[in-house]
């Protein structure tokens, strides 16, 4: 364990050591990584290494097997995450029977609204004028992500966590997610972005953490078994 | 509060109850086995004939410390569901769901033995009697529990969803108690008891109460049993599973094995 | 009223559940059609002598809206698990207990509402005595809510699962029974001519206690089940 060092303030978010297993079987882990305000960091990996879960976990959805998560230098509770994190999960959170307009205004109601910042603002700077009246289950997969983008955008938190945001996006959409990435970190702000390396956030140098799936160890296991 | 739960991780680590059970399990059956058979013998045998319903009474020696056990089965099982969610202690999440198939046999042997007193008492297989309602719910219940523990497929999340649902279950056992018999008095207007504590005679009362010790003996050498079992699936890949399986040589392995197999496939 | 505030947060889950609802208003018929065809099923089972079928009336009624509540439970959160928004209610700085009362109140609002003012014709087809109809009312309006609650908790425990109608009623059905025992009981009580006070007041005790303390077992119980 490293001393504390007093001149620098916690990082914002810490992992440490963090593992998660289900059914005895590894999905990720054991990971160590922090990350900064004004920092976004991308998650690497391929399917099934466990980019997904690791998000719920850091969202304080699920528990790690192992390890610790650190937000501010104190663990992790979800009645603390709460008030500063919005996450994009893989399933959006959107109503296909509302439009793009009223599931932001439930966002904004569920969530609050970021100072300077309004469900019409939020649409137009994700590129959706004049779809605000179009229920989502009329949009196309892409825009469904812009408008869940929207969603994250008027949220009053420091801290981002996207699955997948460049999924289902053209190349537009792609600098999109870029543009609002880079205005997020300048605002201060964190995220953790999670890509399965297809692409990749761009701008700046983003710190990347490698994810492998990690059945190798539980393989041997078994099959010491086996043979015994 | 904080020494009370070291003493859980001590005793609850998997390895030392995996070593501590398999020592007691024999105690608990050797015991169990030998008490019900005394039990049966006095209960069938040395008991005098009831003078109102002839032999048809000794059904209750098995009948009473069943329904007996249900109840104790499940409060067991609430216990444990409420210390495995509030300290997450894997032991009780395990030992919770190794009680409810047992008290549901237990249940369900009530509910079987009843009807069968039910037909010489009453002419009928099943009668709405208060008690039997009662067993009847506590099954429910008991179903209930183990079907929401196998359709979760996270063996962790599993048992702490059904232990939940064994904890609501406790507030509503006396609700259901209470509504029930209201609701006989409402429909009946009097029903044979099918036991009456304070009536009993001595030489009628010992073969039951050994029977009761018996049956509380059987269930915690079958949670034992169970809870070692459960552990062994969890912890498949773990250290100690695999020490296990090295050095207990070839007695142990291809159990070992299959359970690990069966934790990866 | 302040974006971001609780009241806030629990007025815009409420209109939205309510704007959904009514963009399928077609489908919040179904709880009465449903209620309807169990009711109209005894007559051709058992015959329509009018004497026999005021005697099973209340009893009929009782179970038909408890099965029917108990069809319309699996929406409360079917939806929002599979588009994600239960995870979002989770992740919001809010009382989740709260946010589900409210899901809840909605709920019941738009599902067990109607069956309760459509209980005294259901009576009626079965010949039930005029006032034993207000009875039958009256502890439905006690117990639906109940039902709702009880149910919600067993949902919110069965919420990740594809098919998970014949485990909620096996979940369900034993805590309904007190229920159902001291709401159909006052309604034979009123009809045999007894007292039938007693039934109603355990049945609105029982109900206080749920309004406080369901919400929160159904918000303990969604928080296992979505890990």
């Amino acid at each position: 364990m490293t001393t504390p060092d007093f001149h620098k303030s916690p990082a914002l978010f810490e992992a440490r050591a963090l593992a998660f297993a289900r059914n005895d079987e590894p999905i990720f882990g054991p990971l160590d990584f922090t990350l900064n305000a004004g920092e976004v960091v991308l998650i690497e990996g391929d399917n099934g290494a466990g980019k997904t879960t690791l998000l719920r976990v850091l969202s304080g959805l699920l528990n790690p097997t192992s390890g610790e998560i650190r937000l501010d230098g104190e663990p992790l509770t979800l009645a603390r995450l709460s008030p500063r994190v919005a996450l994009l999960a893989h399933q959006a959170g959107l109503k296909d029977d509302l439009n793009a307009l009223e599931n932001l205004h439930f966002a904004a109601g569920l969530h609050g609204l970021r100072a300077g910042i309004a469900p019409e603002i939020a649409l137009t700077s994700v590129g959706l004028d004049g779809y605000a009246d179009v229920p989502v289950r009329q949009l196309s997969a892409g825009q469904r992500k812009r408008v869940a983008l929207a969603r994250v955008l008027l949220a009053p938190v420091g801290l981002w966590l996207l699955d997948e945001p460049y999924a289902n996006l053209d190349l537009d959409g792609i600098r999109l997610v870029n543009r609002l990435l880079e205005e997020h970190a300048s605002r201060g702000g964190a995220a953790l972005i999670t890509s399965h390396g297809a692409y990749a956030y761009t701008s700046g140098t983003p710190r990347r953490i490698p994810l492998h799936p990690k059945t190798a160890n539980a393989m041997s296991g078994s099959n010491g078994a086996r043979t015994s | 509060m904080n020494t009370l739960v070291l003493w859980f991780h001590k005793l609850g680590s998997p390895p030392t109850f995996h070593r501590l059970a398999g020592a007691l399990m024999p105690w608990f059956y050797g015991i169990a086995i030998a008490l019900g058979v005394i039990g049966i013998y006095g209960g069938l045998v040395l008991a005098p004939r009831d003078y109102q319903q002839g032999d048809a009474y000794r059904i209750i020696f098995v009948h009473v410390p069943s329904a007996w056990m249900g109840m104790f089965a499940y409060f067991f099982m609430a216990a444990n569901a409420f210390i495995a969610l509030i300290w997450r202690i894997k032991l009780s999440e395990v030992m919770a769901m190794a009680s409810a198939p047992a008290g549901a046999t237990f249940t369900f042997i009530t509910l079987v033995t009843g009807s069968l007193w039910g037909k010489p008492m009453w002419g009928t297989w099943w009668e709405w009697d208060a008690r039997l309602t009662s067993e009847l719910v506590l099954l429910f219940l008991y179903l209930g529990v183990i079907g929401l523990y196998h359709a979760i497929e996270d063996r962790r999340q599993a048992a702490r969803a059904a232990g939940f649902l064994a904890l609501i279950g406790t507030v509503n056992i006396p609700i259901v108690h209470f509504s029930v018999n209201w609701w006989n008095t409402l429909h009946q207007a009097s029903t044979v008891r099918l036991l009456g504590p304070s009536k009993i005679d001595s030489s009628m009362l010992w073969p039951l109460l050994v029977m009761a010790l018996a049956t509380h003996l059987w269930f915690f050498g079958t949670l034992l049993a169970r809870t070692r079992t459960g552990l062994l699936e969890l912890d498949g890949g773990k250290d100690w599973v695999r020490a296990l399986v090295l050095t207990d040589g070839t007695r142990a392995a291809p159990e070992a094995t299959a359970i690990t197999e069966q934790a990866h496939g | 009223m302040k974006p971001g505030s609780t009241r806030a947060a629990c007025t815009a889950l409420i209109k939205r559940d309510l704007i959904l609802i009514w963009r399928r208003r077609g489908d919040a018929i179904n709880p009465i059609l449903f209620a309807l065809i169990v009711v109209a099923l005894f007559p051709l089972a058992l015959g329509p002598e009018p004497e026999q079928l005021r005697h099973i009336a209340t009893g009929v009624v009782f179970v038909a809206v408890l099965l029917a509540g108990l069809l319309a439970l699996d929406t409360l959160f079917r939806s929002d698990y599979e588009d994600g928004s239960l995870e979002q209610l989770v992740l919001s700085p809010h009382p989740l207990s709260l946010l589900l009362g409210c899901k809840i109140a909605v709920h019941w609002f738009t599902t067990a509402l109607p069956l309760l003012i459509a209980a005294p014709l259901l009576g009626e087809l079965l010949h039930m005595d005029g006032p034993v109809r207000w009875v039958l009312t009256g502890a439905l309006f006690l117990a639906t809510p109940l039902l709702s609650l009880i149910g919600a908790v067993c949902v919110a425990l069965t919420v990740g699962m594809r098919r998970s109608g014949m485990l909620l009623a096996l979940l369900v059905l034993p805590l309904y029974v007190p229920v159902l025992i001291f709401g159909a009981g006052a309604c034979n009580a009123a009809a045999l001519g007894l007292p039938y006070l007693a039934p109603l007041l355990w049945l609105g005790a029982a109900l206080v206690l749920a309004l406080v303390l369901a919400p929160l077992a159904c918000a303990a119980a969604l928080r296992i089940s979505l890990s």
